[in-house]
């Protein structure tokens, strides 16, 4: 596809497309384009008379079409990327109109997922931008035969300063289509101080119709004709049904058939669980026929899971020696010398995504080819499974992607529309499949559960003189292979092998965990727990030491350094060591303003409130939080204020990402008060808002403030990385405030609320 | 068959009476705006109004709305934006927005009771909406900001 083809610009464009993270820059891709062929999938921007790249197309009236190729769940990604090419452009951002792209290789990555849309795609956006302003400058000089150099754009227009001429771009577009698309190395990309949006911010796109209610999420999807499907999966993993008898389910008004769906083969992997679809006039019909279905099932070998077991398991395991995954110096020898030692257990249980948007998808399938409508973070991974599921070619799967309510990691996980997908070939009608909060609960992609067992010795001036760490998980790679146990680097990696401690004797240790449900991401995914066990644990240690625990914290990170990782599998989300190296002087940095932006050691703390303090980065951004709690006699705990200081390199949309480190705060929240998912012979115990709360506004921290280094360094993550350092400040906060270490989430075990 | 006003607008439905009102206004209406978030009242993404209350379309029975008037996010204001909307785009509140309907419904249902909540009023008021991607500080500081627009 990226060979070149010497053919007539006028039919055949090229396209400039840079794909994600360390993939190679630059590759050039050729999409046939003519006036005749225009297929109902294409976007806007391919059509418009002007288009210089996959994501942008310039019309004739000056409308400039931005198309957004990464999914919108609250990110304000849809927003923030396509910011980036008008500002390159110099297009007036009301002139702007964002278009939705389908699941497409063209695009390059689209699943959006690790906090890397910016990261990974400023680059591209500007070249896209820069693109069409030099040809635009290059169609208006030629007009006015005077030299390139000397024009230049100004919003929405190029300009001849000398001469006093202008042009806007909707009159320079059909020329500027007729030049050749210029090289990269050609393109003048604009300085910083001309930067219109980048670094200011532009609210949400669609802000206007999420409010009004217009916008259009999955659940809102509709087609002609189109049936409604609810499903009764398998109440263990891997289960299959025995029986079942629909004859009651058939006699509720409106419900049409029922169907029966495979379960899995070998690893779950994206499949569809499996089970028994009811297909209905409504969604409610749906419901209730299958609250009638009469259905037995042979439960299969995770019947044996209960969760209590599993947890001493892994803390069994924990306590033994496991597989090394970073050694610094002898840490055994200087355990064995003795000093002060301290060790401790962490635990974390497995936590749900619930997305405000239960899982949903819409499919017709038709003349062998299948078209969605999904609220999914990875719209090529669904043309992936839908195709195998459907044993049709890739290209013959159309996603269309809708607003998400919310993804969170789990909506990058489509084994709902592939359920969708199946449904519609089985039943021969567009089907729409809805998931019910009982569903989402009961059958998620769960983050792992995990033990952290932790040992210090500490010197004469409390400082550690040894450190080992071990952490026991699920990972999230036996989803597509039973048999992986180990935790993998891109994993381990997360807050557990980059301990960003200067450390002369350290062991970092990773033990086999077998997964009796799904495991999957989930914001900041195996940050959170390591995260809560180091900075938990570090804060115990400077109150061995007697030490304040900023000052300690301060102390372990120590002074400015690269961290050095040979011999180390470290992927570093995916990203180059050379543009993002690891430098504990950022972590130690935003450390230090957030102490000071929240008045660390100077505000007096009553009986019963506390602060605490925790600094971790992840997705490649340094984060430092404080957080303050009251808890009163009945151990109600309060968040009255939080602190939150990020270095995420260069921020595109500031308003976004303080909004993104607000909401962590509230994800966070409802990790430390409520989040535990557990399972009793295999079936899942939590099913709804009532036994898998999330925090309500009452409960979520009052006032959440968020300072951002202004920084030149290149775009990093925003999405995720408040998560882990806000849980372990909170609980950080809570012993300051009560005396209880909390060492086993949720804190509801301690007797909080 | 019942009857029920919905948007002003008079409509009978013939369907089972058990059915919940928040499915007959997404699947049989087409009226979208209005979210499922749980089912069983505990998440208020369903909220709209009947007679003037807040209510969680989820849990209300079709033969619970006959001759009633119910308002959704599309009738809430017919010449455009209400103020809660208004003060929503002001302080910059959705991030996915799911939530964001049920939580301006419940918020105008709030303030035609009480011109100026305080802060304990506020968070009693919207205690029955959950937003997941948190975005309650602003949820607070919109309501302040609508409660001074509505004066």
């Amino acid at each position: 596809m990226s060979e070149i083809e010497n053919v007539s610009r006028r039919r055949f464009l090229t396209r400039g497309i840079i794909a994600a993270g360390a993939l190679v820059l630059g590759v050039r891709y050729y999409h046939k384009l003519s006036s005749g062929d225009k297929r109902p999938h294409d976007t806007n921007a391919d059509h418009a008379t002007l288009p210089p790249s996959v994501y942008l197309g310039i019309d004739a009236d000056g409308t400039v079409w931005i198309v957004a190729h990464r999914s919108e769940m609250g990110t304000t990604s849809r927003t923030t990327l396509p910011l980036v090419v008008a500002d390159e452009l110099d297009a007036d951002w009301k002139r702007v109109k964002i278009e939705q792209a389908i699941g497409d290789s063209r695009y390059g990555d689209q699943n959006t997922d690790g906090s890397h849309s910016v990261r990974s795609f400023y680059d591209a956006m500007r070249e896209a931008g820069a693109t069409a302003r030099f040809m635009l400058i290059q169609a208006a000089a030629h007009q006015w035969s005077v030299p390139a150099p000397e024009c230049e754009t100004d919003l929405h227009v190029v300009v001849h300063r000398s001469t006093n001429r202008s042009a806007g771009y909707g009159e320079l577009v059909a020329a500027a289509a007729r030049l050749p698309i210029p090289k990269k190395e050609e393109l003048k990309l604009k300085p910083k101080s001309a930067w219109r949006y980048v670094g200011k911010g532009q609210v949400s796109y669609d802000l206007e119709a999420l409010v009004t209610g217009k916008a259009i999420y999955g659940m809102d999807a509709h087609v002609d004709g189109m049936a409604y499907a609810s499903v009764e999966h398998p109440p263990v993993l891997g289960g299959k049904v025995k029986t079942y008898d629909d004859k009651e389910a058939l006699k509720v008004a409106g419900v049409r058939q029922t169907v029966s769906i495979d379960p899995f083969q070998q690893a779950p992997g994206f499949q569809p669980l499996g089970g028994i679809a009811v297909i209905a006039d409504n969604t409610w019909a749906a419901f209730q026929g299958r609250k009638k279905l009469n259905t037995s099932w042979d439960n299969g070998a995770h019947e044996t899971y209960n969760s209590d077991a599993y947890k001493n398991e892994l803390r069994a395991t924990s306590h033994n020696p496991c597989k090394v995954v970073r050694n610094i110096g002898d840490a055994d020898t200087a355990f064995a010398k003795g000093g002060k030692i301290h060790d401790a257990d962490y635990y974390v249980p497995l936590l749900a995504h619930a997305s405000m948007e239960p899982m949903v998808a819409l499919a017709e399938f038709k003349n062998g080819k299948a078209t969605l409508w999904a609220p999914t973070q990875n719209p090529q991974a669904v043309q992936d499974i839908v195709a195998k599921e459907l044993g049709i070619a890739k290209e013959d799967v159309i996603c269309h992607v809708t607003l998400l309510g919310g993804g969170f990691g789990r909506k990058s996980k489509p084994d709902y529309v592939a359920e969708a997908a199946v449904l519609s070939k089985k039943v021969g009608r567009p089907v729409k499949v809805a998931w019910t909060r009982e569903d989402d609960i009961k059958f998620d992609y769960y983050n792992a559960v995990a033990s952290m067992y932790m040992k210090a010795a500490l010197g004469a001036n409390g400082k550690p003189t040894a450190w080992l760490q071990r952490s026991v998980f699920p990972p999230i790679p036996s989803i597509f292979d039973v048999n992986t146990v180990y935790g993998d680097p891109a994993h381990l990696q997360q807050g557990w092998t980059d301990i960003p401690y200067d450390l002369p004797n350290l062991r970092i240790e990773n033990g086999p965990a077998k997964a009796h449900v799904r495991i999957g991401w989930l914001r900041s995914v195996a940050n959170i727990y390591h995260a809560f066990a180091i900075q938990c644990f570090t804060d115990e240690l400077a109150h061995a030491a007697g030490r304040d625990p900023l000052d300690y914290l301060l102390d372990l990170i120590g002074e400015p350094r690269t961290i050095d990782f040979k011999g180390v599998a470290y992927p570093n989300y995916g990203a180059s060591m050379d543009a993002y190296p690891w430098e504990t002087g950022r972590l130690r940095r935003v450390t230090e303003m957030v102490a000071e932006k929240s008045g660390w050691g100077k505000r007096k703390h009553s009986k019963g409130t506390g602060v605490g303090i925790a600094a971790h980065r992840s997705f490649l951004t340094y984060v430092a939080t404080v957080v303050e709690v009251e808890v009163n006699d009945q151990g109600e705990v309060r968040i009255p204020r939080v602190d939150t200081f990020l270095d995420a390199g260069l921020v595109v949309n500031p308003q976004a990402t303080r909004a993104q480190f607000e909401g962590a705060a509230v994800f966070g929240t409802s990790i430390v008060r409520s989040g535990e998912i557990t399972a009793t012979k295999g079936v899942i115990d939590q099913s709804n808002f009532q036994d898998y709360p999330v925090a309500r506004i009452g409960e979520a921290p009052y006032q959440t403030n968020v300072y951002i280094v202004d920084s030149d360094a290149p775009p990093a993550g925003v999405g995720e990385p408040g998560v882990p350092p806000f849980v372990a400040a909170f609980c950080n906060a809570i012993f300051a405030a009560t005396g209880k270490r909390v060492r086993d989430l949720p804190i509801t075990k301690l007797g909080l609320s | 068959m019942i009857q029920l006003k919905v948007n002003g607008v008079e409509q009978s439905f013939g369907g089972e009476p058990e059915m919940p009102l928040l499915w007959y206004l997404r699947d049989v209406l087409g009226l979208t705006g209005s979210k499922f978030g749980c089912g069983v009242g505990l998440c208020g993404a369903c909220t709209v109004h009947v007679n003037g209350q807040a209510m969680r379309s989820c849990v209300t029975a079709m033969r619970d709305a006959a001759g009633k008037e119910v308002t959704t996010i599309e009738g809430l204001d017919k010449n455009g934006l209400h103020p809660v909307q208004r003060a929503w785009m002001e302080i910059n509140v959705p991030q996915c927005g799911y939530c964001q309907v049920g939580q301006i419904m419940q918020a105008a249902a709030l303030l035609n009771s009480k011109k100026k909540p305080a802060d304990h009023e506020i968070d009693e008021a919207m205690s029955g909406n959950i937003c997941r991607c948190g975005t309650y500080q602003r949820i607070r500081a919109a309501i302040k900001a609508a409660a001074g627009e509505m004066t």
